[in-house]
């Protein structure tokens, strides 16, 4: 069930019992609905001044807040290189080497063609030029999200702030997560990123390494963390402030209803990738 | 008792010292591995699981076949298997000896591998595999160590076993529904997402499990003198008979969801390893081998003058065995990963390195199961 | 005693062997290891006597914090801020890595794995 149903049910439920009827079980609703959207813009410390309604808001405490991304497709169509800017943004600023080969790869952010972003979506009589339409796809940082009830370890885990993140140190590297994501969002090291010539200069860094943010070492997991580093500074994600004024990407608080990113999501239509999954995936695209 | 696998033949020595150097070389190339990484395998991004956990899931198999000579001995006092029943119990210690050194190949760092432990997490279905697979070695080692101890001693088993015994009886089943569950478990992967796996992995188990103890028990007739029974043997035939119409059983519904529904996902993986998906064929013939051996080894086990004949016994024994090998142990995992949930397909050949180190981990399997089948042996001859 | 001569031969190889780490360092009797004390600043984020036996726990606990719990609070030391990390925290006041932390852990002959993935300001990172 729904969250927002289930509080309203049990709003509902415990305003009957008080006598208090339905029309105000639904202002009720109302209140804590604005509730809520303080504690996200006010950011967590603020709303508990507030008081928590009593009735439903904070049972759901781990998922008020969310973070997530809105992708515009056709802004990327129409800024050609926009994707490539994105993720070159990405893959600099965290030292994602590039192996040049199929088999070692590994990425955070990535491209591929509408049909194999969503081959759940319907193939039928599609439009041909749908197809071909590049995708931006990275982590979902789904809600509910398998590779972390996959992981032996809790090496990876969701955050106070929704975002799945990886703990390199305690990673095994028994590739479940790899397995129970429906998203191939997972990357492993097979090898070592670091590798040199005998020059001394790395092989799989072609553009350099970025001296504040570590490698990964052989035999663990990664994949994108929503740049956790740089939302505590207050800076967007490498991604995200790569795509500059263009709003290509748009990325905030999806629980909070007064954030860009709820405007966003409210005013468009957009689809999630294989969201018959269950995974309720926190990135969202219009096509 | 351990000094009783320390007296033996030539050819006893000469197989021992086999073993232990293929198991020099695999680790000369776990070696190799530990040191570069698992990028010495044949896995990629999209196929993230190979011959390793193939093999792993595989040998739970074989592990939790062994119920099926306890079952029948401890609860409906079958006499026949009183022989042949400490064989099934030694041959679940060596299989699950062979899963902890897949899963530990497997992993990409095994100097953390304790790192389970130390954050223990329920809700992941690795830490409960670990449990089950851990409880079940303890069980039977303790169960068939005790009991043998007992016969060497010309006692009775303490009462005490008896609890274990028992509990090791659904502790087998629990083991592959676990490893079944690994699997799925797993949303976005439909050729797994199937409630039928963990019954299809249990009759493949109770088919493939027994037959390889048919085999083994026949060739310790030859080599050391350990006749099993013959009513032991026919039981055991029909035991396989009827777990692997089963399996085929399941393996038809299988085609038939897939097919009668037409849902894409559904189709894919079997479309892949029966008739080639876009163009990669590379498991249709091994799957239609195994398939096609499987039904002949299956209709051959039917008739009782080729079950009571012990060439043409062996011979089914040995061609169902392949089959279900073939059929879990290479088409199931690598079948769940190739093609990809994205509509696209990425072969996986498994590397020299990695196929030296599984041979490996069945050369040390073998070596635990010749040294306790060597005591076992040695202690029903002297009570003989 | 039967057997007395192999016995003792035994008993003498095993002790030799046991013992062979401590006369070895007597024989091979190393520097002791003096650290490169920093210029910039005069006071670190815990005292030195828990620094020199705890650090690798006190890194421990940070990556914890800061990974998995979001705790990034910069540690305040008389004023002057350190985030919580070796690279971008620690290696600010002792930034040459041979000099202070292989200088320890080799005489130690201990081998953490940190350098696998961080790097000591602007020497590896080119």
């Amino acid at each position: 069930m729904d969250v927002k149903r289930r509080n309203f049910l049990k709003i509902a439920g415990l305003s009957a019992v008080a006598g208090l009827g339905a029309s105000s079980a639904f202002t009720q609703l109302l209140k804590g609905n604005a509730l809520a959207s303080e504690e996200g813009a006010g950011g967590g410390e603020t709303a508990a001044g507030h008081g928590a309604p009593e009735q439903g808001g904070h049972q759901e405490a781990e998922t008020a807040f969310q973070y997530g991304m809105v992708i515009d497709i056709p802004k990327f169509a129409a800024n050609k290189g926009l994707a490539e800017k994105c993720i070159n943004a990405c893959h600099y600023e965290h030292n994602v080497p590039d192996y040049g080969n199929p088999k070692d790869e590994i990425k955070w952010i990535w491209v591929d063609d509408y049909e194999h972003s969503f081959p759940d979506a319907s193939q039928y009589k599609r439009n041909a030029g749908l197809n071909d339409l590049p995708v931006l796809l990275t982590c979902n940082h789904c809600a509910n999200p398998p590779c972390v009830r996959a992981c032996p370890t809790q090496a990876t885990f969701k955050n106070d702030k929704g975002v799945v993140i990886m703990d390199f140190h305690r990673c095994i590297g028994c590739r479940f997560c790899m397995a129970a994501c429906p998203y191939g969002a997972r990357s492993f090291n097979w090898r070592n990123p670091r590798e040199q010539y005998a020059n001394g200069n790395y092989k799989f860094f072609k553009h350099g390494l970025n001296p504040n943010y570590p490698t990964r070492m052989r035999g663990v997991v990664e994949k994108c963390n929503f740049c956790p580093e740089r939302l505590a500074v207050g800076k967007p994600p490498a991604c995200v402030e790569a795509t500059g004024d263009t709003k290509a990407m748009v990325f905030g608080n999806i629980n909070d209803p007064n954030s860009e990113i709820a405007k966003v999501l409210n005013a468009n239509f957009t689809i999630q990738r294989n969201s018959a999954a269950g995974t309720k995936p926190s990135v969202f695209y219009i096509i | 008792m351990l000094e009783k696998a320390l007296v033996g033949s030539n050819k006893y020595w000469a197989w021992i010292f086999f073993l232990l150097g293929v198991i020099t070389i695999g680790g000369l190339f776990y070696l190799y591995q530990f040191n570069y990484g698992l990028g010495a395998t044949g896995m990629s991004r999209d196929v993230s699981w190979g011959i390793y956990i193939a093999q792993f899931t595989f040998m739970v198999g074989v592990a939790a076949g062994g119920v099926m000579l306890v079952l029948p001995y401890y609860i409906h006092d079958f006499k026949a298997f009183g022989k042949i029943t400490i064989l099934g119990e030694f041959m679940a210690i060596a299989a699950v000896a062979m899963c902890i050194m897949f899963i530990t190949a497997d992993l990409g760092q095994p100097m953390r591998i304790m790192n389970v432990l130390l954050h223990p997490t329920p809700h992941s279905m690795l830490f409960w595999d670990m449990i089950v697979l851990n409880g079940y070695l303890f069980l039977n080692a303790i169960c068939g160590w005790v009991i043998l101890n007992s016969h060497n001693k010309g006692v009775h088993y303490p009462h005490w076993v008896k609890p274990f015994i028992y509990l090791s009886i659904p502790w087998a089943f629990s083991i592959h529904t676990v490893t079944a569950f690994l699997y799925c478990g797993l949303p976005g992967r439909h050729f797994w997402l199937t409630a039928i796996l963990a019954p299809r992995f249990l009759a493949s188990a109770f088919a493939a499990g027994p037959s390889l103890l048919v085999l083994i028990a026949m060739v310790l007739k030859r080599v050391a003198n350990f006749d099993a029974g013959d009513k032991a043997f026919q039981k055991l035939g029909t035991i396989i008979t009827y777990a692997a119409l089963a399996n085929f059983f399941f393996l038809g519904l299988e085609f038939f969801v897939a097919y009668y529904s037409r849902i894409p996902g559904h189709m894919h993986t079997l479309d892949y390893l029966f008739w080639g998906l876009d163009g990669h064929n590379n498991l249709v013939l091994p799957m239609r081998f195994s398939l096609t051996i499987g039904l002949i080894a299956t209709t051959m086990l039917l008739f009782p003058q080729i079950k009571r004949n012990e060439g043409t016994f062996a011979l089914s024994c040995a061609m169902l065995f392949l089959s279900l090998w073939i059929d879990k142990g290479v088409g199931m995992v690598l079948g769940g990963f190739v093609p990809n949930p994205f509509d696209r397909v990425t072969e996986y050949y498994p590397t020299v390195i990695e196929i030296g180190i599984s041979l490996a981990v069945w050369a040390a399997g073998a070596l635990i199961l010749t040294i306790l089948y060597k005591i076992a042996i040695s202690v029903q001859a002297k009570e003989a | 005693m039967y057997d007395k001569g192999k016995v003792l031969t035994g008993l003498a190889i095993f002790v030799a062997i046991v013992t062979f780490p401590v006369w070895y360092d007597l024989v091979h009797a190393q520097h002791v290891p003096k650290l490169e004390k920093p210029t910039l600043s005069k006071k670190c984020v815990a005292d030195i006597a828990y620094m020199r036996t705890s650090h690798m726990v006190l890194l421990d606990n940070w990556r914890n914090e800061v990974v998995r719990e979001e705790k990034r609070k910069l540690i305040d030391v008389e004023g002057k801020p350190y985030a919580k990390s070796l690279q971008m925290g620690c290696m600010k006041c002792h930034p040459d890595r041979k000099k202070f932390c292989d200088e320890c852990h080799t005489y130690a002959s201990v081998d953490p794995f940190c350098w696998d993935c961080h790097f000591q300001p602007k020497k590896e990172a080119n």
